[in-house]
């Protein structure tokens, strides 16, 4: 049965890759958009706790 | 209004022609693309004129592509843009007086180096007729999309291949068409379909792409 | 102010995009995850194709939804150029890559589905034609964009760009349909007729949907990440001003 279910009537060798391509392409645009708020959440973080010290030194 | 557009198309007439380096090599690049694909396919007759309509239109559209650098940016660079938008022209008119100067210097040597290609290409004499309609009705339209990208690019410090991305694209259809005409031609069959096809791609670039180079241009002119 | 320019204001749009965009996210596996097991399990395989045509709940998708964002793309850049709402061009520049990525997979799916089908990795189809043309036009778009120094210099000419683009689209499609028929007449598949059976009808929609919701997720993260980015700049100039 999963044999069968693989084999997708002997075209896996089509089927599986126009699947496969589709994650791959989906998830490396997800994770590199994610990656990229991440790093930028970040940033905006330390930017902003670094301002009111600087401030407090140059009043 | 007529005579200042005049004017602009003078003027850039007369800086292609004293420069001379873009008419010159815009139709030495043509000729020699061209004569590169019968060392590219074999020398086999039949083949070359088979492949010749094609072949004479990639190399135009290429040679047509190439130019398109200069259009706006020597102007845009030492500043005469800036005065050329101030007159009481409209910026649309500018850039259809500009890009018909472009045609002239760099799409009319093209139709003029044509034939002695195609000779060099075997295309059979029924064709000849065809393919220089369809290359005076289609290399307009390559000037006004080439237009639009060069006034996109005004600013972008490498332009030149950016320009060839842009534009490439959207000269398919004319490529499409342009080729169609001269096929049906060699076949003996009537080309006006392909050639109005042409004809209106040309009046629709003529409507939008002025607007568009213009509002690229306007862009280049604000910072 | 009218609704859309309290959308479009980026302080806003950071608040509500927050729990849209988990919404959309779950949304997006859901669908996807169900469509995947109804076509993979439940879907019956085609009689002319047999399993290749599964190959569809990723292809013809991926084809509708590169259609889909560049059309987008286009109105977001006619209500940046028309209203100058910035955060309009930013969704501009965040949809671009997901639907070049969709033309991506629509084309490498196609090929990977002609090649059983009509015996060749690519014919000059007129669909596989346009999409070329399209996935082109996505890259011109995205060089644009970013080639400029300063960014909303790149913003504007870029949205003008892709309105020239979103023009020629039916243009390119109608002249590839012409100049396809004079060629090869009519001997490739057709494959969405109007009786397509329902259990392929419904993992196919589902697939749809969710693909949109994924393309509505992956914009609202690359938004959030831009409109923080700009903040970051905004914040750098002034350290460096008060330095």
């Amino acid at each position: 049965m999963t044999d069968g279910f693989f084999a997708m009537g002997g075209y896996a060798a089509y089927v599986w890759p126009a699947f496969g391509v589709t994650a791959v392409v989906l998830a490396a645009l997800l994770l590199t958009s994610r990656r990229r708020l991440k790093a930028s959440e970040a940033l905006l973080r330390d930017l902003e706790s670094a301002r009111p010290r600087r401030r407090e030194v140059n009043p | 209004m007529t005579g200042a557009f005049l004017a602009i198309v003078g003027r850039d007439l007369r800086l292609a022609f004293r420069r001379g380096g873009d008419t010159g090599s815009v139709v030495a690049f043509f000729v020699i693309t061209v004569t590169l694909f019968p060392f590219g396919v074999g020398p086999e007759p039949n083949l070359i004129a088979r492949i010749a309509p094609g072949v004479l239109w990639v190399a135009a559209l290429l040679a047509a592509t190439l130019s398109l650098d200069r259009l706006f940016r020597a102007d845009h660079e030492d500043g005469s843009l800036d005065l050329l938008a101030l007159s009481p022209l409209p910026l649309e008119v500018l850039v259809l007086a500009k890009t018909l100067a472009h045609w002239l210097a760099t799409g009319v040597p093209l139709l003029v180096a044509t034939p002695l290609l195609a000779l060099l290409l075997n295309l059979p004499l029924q064709g000849w007729g065809v393919l220089l309609a369809a290359l005076a009705l289609g290399t307009p339209s390559l000037s006004l999309l080439g237009a639009i990208g060069a006034a996109l690019t005004l600013g972008v410090r490498r332009g030149g291949v950016l320009v060839a991305l842009l534009v490439l694209p959207l000269a398919v259809p004319v490529l499409i068409f342009g080729v169609a005409a001269v096929d049906a031609a060699l076949m003996g069959l009537p080309a006006t379909t392909p050639l109005m096809a042409l004809g209106g791609l040309l009046l629709a670039a003529l409507v939008l792409a002025p607007w568009a180079a213009a509002a690229g241009v306007r862009l280049s002119l604000e910072s | 102010m009218s609704w859309w320019h309290r959308l479009a204001s980026p302080t806003r749009f950071m608040s509500y995009s927050a729990w849209v965009l988990p919404i959309a996210g779950w949304l997006a596996a859901g669908c996807i995850g169900v469509g995947l097991a109804l076509g993979l399990f439940a879907s019956p395989a085609d009689y002319q194709q047999g399993e290749t045509v599964r190959i569809m709940y990723v292809h013809v998708p991926a084809a509708w939804m590169a259609l889909f964002c560049y059309s987008a793309m286009a109105a977001s850049s006619a209500g940046y150029l028309i209203w100058k709402q910035p955060l309009a061009e930013l969704a501009t520049r965040a949809t671009a890559p997901v639907g070049a990525c969709f033309t991506a997979i629509a084309l490498v799916s196609g090929s990977l589905w002609g090649q059983p089908m009509w015996g060749t990795w690519w014919v000059w189809d007129a669909r596989l034609t346009s999409a070329l043309v399209l996935f082109f036009l996505y890259l011109g778009y995205m060089a644009l964009a970013e080639a400029f120094d300063d960014p909303t210099r790149g913003g504007k000419a870029a949205s003008i760009l892709a309105l020239v683009g979103f023009v020629n689209v039916p243009i390119v499609k109608f002249s590839v349909d012409w100049w396809n028929t004079l060629h090869q007449p009519a001997s490739v598949v057709k494959l969405d007729g109007p009786a397509i059976d329902p259990a392929m009808l419904v993992p196919l929609l589902l697939m749809a949907a969710g693909f949109t919701f994924y393309a509505v997720a992956v914009v609202i993260l690359r938004l959030r990440a831009m409109v923080l980015e700009r903040k970051i700049q905004a914040l750098q100039r002034q350290l460096a001003e008060a330095r």
